[in-house]
């Protein structure tokens, strides 16, 4: 079994919403608040008094190219939100990229803390942490009956929001996943594809996230969703062996299929990618290739449009992205270690 | 000039991205208006909407809600009215939640289940209410200190929890 579950699990992620006493929301605030709103945020961790001071970089949307912007979406630091915020948005990010705090985003400040695999505990240490070091400095929106006040009323209380991105291409071949998905939304939790539109979620990459926010501690929420997320991952692993079991010789054929595409094909689209990466990471898994699973999920961020273009440093259109995310996407995975 | 009647200058110009391909069209007013964009600002904040239609399908089913003979709730410090957050599903700022104190808190609790916050509190303005969740606390491992006869125990826990209440009483 691998370390912190990640066969199924990607990633973890902690996100508390918290607003400045006395400033209006960024719906209704002025520049000039939101430029204060910055302010603070930056004195609270730039000049504090700790280690993390020296840890944060920050960007201001508007001197980040529509490029840059984008790159940062897709790797999840920052939300598309805040990434049209030209004028007040702002990030201060950790430069191990497991941390970042949103500024003026729905909320004046979106804490986030994201880790690779099942590890939503350590997360919510750190932004917990996070939290308290702010707290110094800034004095919260908060009320003794609701807890701390939000934008939206679905994040009052606590503002948290946990969730752990999963890989269910077992549950989505042996076509168990709609029920699945159904039940853990009857209690209360919200499932969603990440990547994609609509129903069909790309790469069979799922988000569990908890919707209540008030009325349950931060603890319980967080045992709540890995509960739910362990419960899925143990179906997955069933649903896998099963798969593997009965239909030996068609799962190898479909994992070899996929790897042969990705690692020789010449033009390849995002969501071509993200459909033969589904079939690759399941054969690394089930122990059919033996690919490094990490170096395949970073290829995953680094082949999304603009962080491909990052990498070449160039624009390139459509068909040019194609062509080298292909080009990228091979030379990676023939690449001998 | 205007991509679509081709008469009036353009004046709306938009930029849509849809898998990756990028389409440009210029518009006059009239036509963009007929095509239902008025203008890039007011097309993107329509478009993260999920959280926010959820909510007003929910607002519309609570019961009660639409007494016309009332007057309009007003939050006095952000000039936000109960009609805007309907529309927007945003509030305007920590003041909202007093001023629409009426008809949001049964909203809360349809969204939750629960009006009442369990979590987190924060050091300084928690205040009050963060010594009375330590008390709380106190009191249950008196409990448990008094069941178990650790009566040494359970006389710190005591001077601790009147200190505290000492403090509260302040």
């Amino acid at each position: 079994m691998l370390q912190y579950d990640k066969d199924v699990v990607l990633s973890s992620r902690i996100r508390l919403a918290r607003n400045v006493k006395d400033i209006p929301f960024p719906t209704v605030m002025t520049e000039e608040q939101g430029k204060k709103v910055i302010e603070l945020a930056r004195k609270a961790i730039l000049g504090s008094n700790t280690i993390l001071s020296t840890q944060f970089t920050e960007y201001e949307m508007k001197k980040l190219t529509p490029l840059d912007r984008q790159a940062l979406v897709e790797k999840h630091l920052i939300s598309p939100d805040l990434s049209q915020n030209i004028k007040t948005g702002y990030a201060l990010i950790k430069d191990d990229n497991t941390v970042s705090i949103m500024v003026n985003e729905e909320d004046h400040l979106r804490i986030q803390c994201i880790l690779p695999g099942l590890k939503l505990d350590e997360s919510w240490d750190m932004a917990d942490k996070i939290d308290d070091l702010i707290e110094e400095t800034i004095d919260y929106a908060y009320d003794e009956k609701i807890g701390y006040l939000t934008s939206c009323p679905t994040n009052v209380g606590t503002g948290i929001r946990a969730s752990v991105m999963v890989h269910l291409p077992a549950l989505t071949i042996t076509g168990q996943i709609s029920n699945i998905l159904n039940s853990v939304s009857k209690i209360g939790m919200a499932v969603r594809g990440i990547y994609g539109e609509g129903t069909q979620a790309l790469g069979d990459i799922y988000q569990i996230s908890n919707q209540v926010t008030l009325g349950q501690s931060e603890k319980e929420i967080i045992e709540n969703i890995e509960g739910v997320a362990k419960q899925i991952i143990s179906s997955e692993r069933r649903a896998r062996e099963e798969l593997y079991k009965k239909q030996r010789v068609q799962i190898e054929d479909r994992v070899g299929r996929a790897f042969g595409i990705l690692s020789h094909a010449k033009v390849m689209s995002t969501k071509e990618y993200m459909t033969l990466m589904s079939d690759v990471r399941l054969g690394i898994v089930l122990g059919i290739l033996s690919v490094d699973l990490d170096k395949l999920d970073r290829l995953t961020t680094q082949i999304q449009p603009a962080n491909l273009q990052k990498i070449y440093g160039m624009q390139l259109n459509p068909y040019e992205r194609d062509v080298k995310r292909a080009e990228y996407v091979s030379t990676q995975l023939n690449k001998k270690e | 000039m205007c991509d679509k009647c081709k008469i009036r200058p353009a004046t709306v110009h938009y930029t849509k991205i849809v898998n990756g391909v990028k389409t440009e069209m210029h518009l006059c007013d009239q036509c963009a208006a007929e095509e239902g964009i008025l203008n890039t600002e007011v097309f993107s904040s329509f478009t993260p909407f999920s959280v926010q239609n959820l909510l007003s399908g929910l607002m519309d089913f609570l019961p009660g809600i639409e007494d016309f003979t009332k007057k309009p709730l007003k939050c006095n410090y952000c000039g936000m009215t109960y009609e805007d957050f309907k529309k927007i599903g945003r509030l305007g700022c920590s003041d909202c939640y007093t001023a629409f104190a009426e008809e949001l808190n049964p909203l809360i609790r349809r969204i939750h289940g629960s009006t009442e916050h369990r979590g987190k509190i924060p050091k300084k303005a928690g205040g009050k209410m963060r010594v009375k969740r330590q008390i709380e606390e106190l009191r249950q491992q008196l409990e448990k200190a008094i069941k178990e006869e650790a009566y040494e125990k359970a006389a710190e826990l005591r001077d601790k929890i009147r200190e505290l209440e000492k403090e509260l009483g302040k």
